[in-house]
């Protein structure tokens, strides 16, 4: 039964409700997105203009020259670089150690270890927030991205623990035991033969915990005063008064910030979709 | 007996090999052990101590034990103190709950259209398939001052075009329902990938037999299609629904500090304590939210027996 031959009228109608259905779907999801990069182009005085107008206002750079000479908006790029990198480098490497031996070895409390990290991932950061900025504030790293480094462990090495570990069960064995069987120690197993099989893992792995750490607002917010991530300067993107909201600068930064995300996510989306879902689905 | 017969040499050597694997084991879980103990569980452990204290976030040295205090306390004048007792605590709660409700709800239906679309084959499902990723690639909090000025009265799409200048979010009513629908728009991307990867992975013949039976796309739908996918589907839901849960970038950002305390458990968690410096509040209400999270998670693992492993 071929409803094109049997009845092509219902067939034609049925794809074209089909294709609009499509392009419903694509504008839902892309027009908040598109609009904010065109205020972004928009001289201020143009926001005023009814839509057609807006669209058709002259285009300008003025926006994201005034955010890229903001101080905070430079500061806060290098230091959401710094902390997020720095997070990851971190988990990946010390989540690589645990992956390996959670998805390798075999010993006692495997389980136990596996639901804790689970668990971890599961709780909600508020929970740790007063005991952290206690501990942040003993430490002497209040305002530090370093303070940050240390407290976005708190999500980033769960993930990459969880991810890497079905990561690590997936990679066939005969691998290892040929560098066992050599007399090889498990660091040099782990550093030598799986490291470079991992890499696409490691990158992908890397590349989401990025995201997380890059997009992180609540310990940003409450654990720096002056060295403000990008996520927590874009929240507090302020103009000339008090009452004035800058929109043009603050889409401005907010496109500068997500395009670099999108680059990445774009070329990297295979893995990614593989990547999310050793996380969440089989995970 | 006396003369203990030796063990054979290769069990012996086996259990040797394996006590050493187990101690490598450790060693190189250490680190995640120590990380984990230290952002994670000493944390934890301070915050449900302080949970029983009166102190002050400046100076958590001088602090006065009051048990359960922060959680339930009416002073000889009448006056309650303690959060359960403060309405405002109440209608967080509420806003939490209805706003993790509604968004997962709609997610998974909105998320469950996407994939099934991405997952036929037509011309430009590629495309689809990348404008997809765009709104999960977004950072939170730039979704919520997008969607700020697509509210805004007197300059958004919306607010000034679609609602005709209302201030939707100077409202904690009607901003419920706005901040609802950032959510959804930001999230749906990731329920519908899930869901998509899901599809992906159901065997295609099955299809081709119902089909040859003269089974409905819609018999299918319900009859194949949403059994198979249960697992993936149920363990995203658990994802999303505790993500929605703690809940704090998009309330803080659009709504600011003050009204996120209405809207979210978390805001407000972190109004007393960090805003108002109140540690064992700020404590209690966090072992609270904490509480109410690790529940609703035992709720969904037995009701549903999702599997992690």
């Amino acid at each position: 039964m071929n409803l094109k031959t049997a009845n092509p009228a219902l067939y034609y109608l049925q794809r074209a409700a089909f294709y609009l259905l499509v392009l419903v779907i694509a504008v839902y999801l892309l027009a908040p997105f598109v609009w904010a990069v065109l205020t972004s182009l928009r001289s201020p005085g143009d926001l005023f203009l009814t839509p057609r107008e807006f669209i058709a206002a002259p285009t300008t750079l003025q926006n994201y020259v005034q955010v890229f000479s903001n101080p905070n908006f430079q500061r806060g790029l290098l230091y959401s670089l710094i902390v997020a990198v720095g997070s990851v480098l971190v988990s990946l490497l010390i989540g690589a150690f645990a992956a390996y031996a959670l998805g390798r070895f075999r010993f006692k409390g495997k389980t136990i270890v596996l639901y804790v990290i689970l668990a971890v991932s599961v709780f909600p950061q508020i929970a740790v927030l007063g005991g952290l900025y206690t501990l942040i504030g003993g430490l002497k790293l209040y305002n530090s991205p370093l303070g940050l480094i240390l407290s976005y462990l708190i999500f980033t090495i769960p993930f990459t623990v969880w991810v890497l570990t079905s990561f690590v069960r997936d990679i066939p064995g005969e691998l290892e035991e040929a560098a066992l069987v050599d007399g090889a120690s498990p660091l040099q197993t782990l550093f030598l033969v799986l490291f470079p099989v991992m890499m696409p893992a490691l990158v992908t792995t890397g590349l989401l915990a990025f995201i997380n750490a890059w997009n992180e607002y609540l310990f940003a917010l409450t654990f720096t005063s002056t060295n403000r991530t990008v996520p927590v300067v874009i929240a507090n993107y302020s103009g000339a008064t008090q009452f004035d909201q800058p929109w043009g600068p603050i889409m401005a930064a907010s496109i500068v910030v997500t395009i670099p995300l999108i680059i990445l996510v774009l070329v990297f989306q295979r893995n990614i979709v593989s990547g999310l879902t050793a996380g969440a689905v089989k995970g | 007996m006396t003369v203990q017969a030796p063990t054979p040499a290769r069990p012996r050597r086996t259990r040797g090999i394996e006590a050493a694997r187990a101690r490598q084991a450790l060693w190189l879980l250490l680190p995640t052990l120590i990380a984990i103990a230290l952002v994670a569980g000493y944390p934890l452990y301070r915050t449900f101590y302080f949970s029983l204290f009166d102190a002050n976030l400046t100076s958590p040295e001088q602090r006065s034990f009051i048990g359960l205090g922060n959680f339930w306390f009416t002073t000889e004048d009448g006056i309650a103190v303690g959060f359960l007792q403060d309405p405002k605590w109440w209608g967080a709660v509420k806003n939490t709950l209805l706003f993790t409700v509604v968004s997962v709800f709609l997610e998974t239906v909105f998320g469950m259209i996407i994939a099934l679309v991405v997952n036929s084959a037509f011309k430009g499902r590629g495309l689809l398939r990348t404008a997809m990723l765009v709104p999960w690639a977004i950072p939170t909090v730039v979704s919520a001052q997008m969607w700020a000025y697509l509210y805004n009265d007197s300059f958004g799409l919306i607010g000034r075009g679609l609602l005709g200048g209302q201030a939707v979010l100077a409202n904690t009513d009607t901003a419920i329902w706005a901040l609802i629908a950032v959510d959804v728009w930001k999230t749906t991307s990731f329920m519908a990938l899930l869901i998509l990867a899901g599809l992906q992975s159901l065997p295609g013949d099955m299809y081709e037999a119902a089909d040859v039976d003269g089974a409905s796309k819609w018999t299918q739908f319900w009859k194949l299609t949403l059994p198979l996918l249960r697992p993936a589907l149920l363990v995203a839901l658990v994802f999303r629904s505790l993500d929605a849960l703690r809940v704090f970038d998009v309330m803080s950002v659009m709504l600011g500090n003050v009204n996120a305390a209405s809207t979210s458990m978390t805001g407000y968690a972190r109004q007393a304590l960090i805003d108002n410096q109140l540690l064992g509040m700020g404590s209690a209400v966090s072992v609270a939210v904490f509480l109410i999270i690790m529940v609703i998670v035992v709720i969904y693992v037995t009701a549903f027996r999702v599997k992690f492993d």
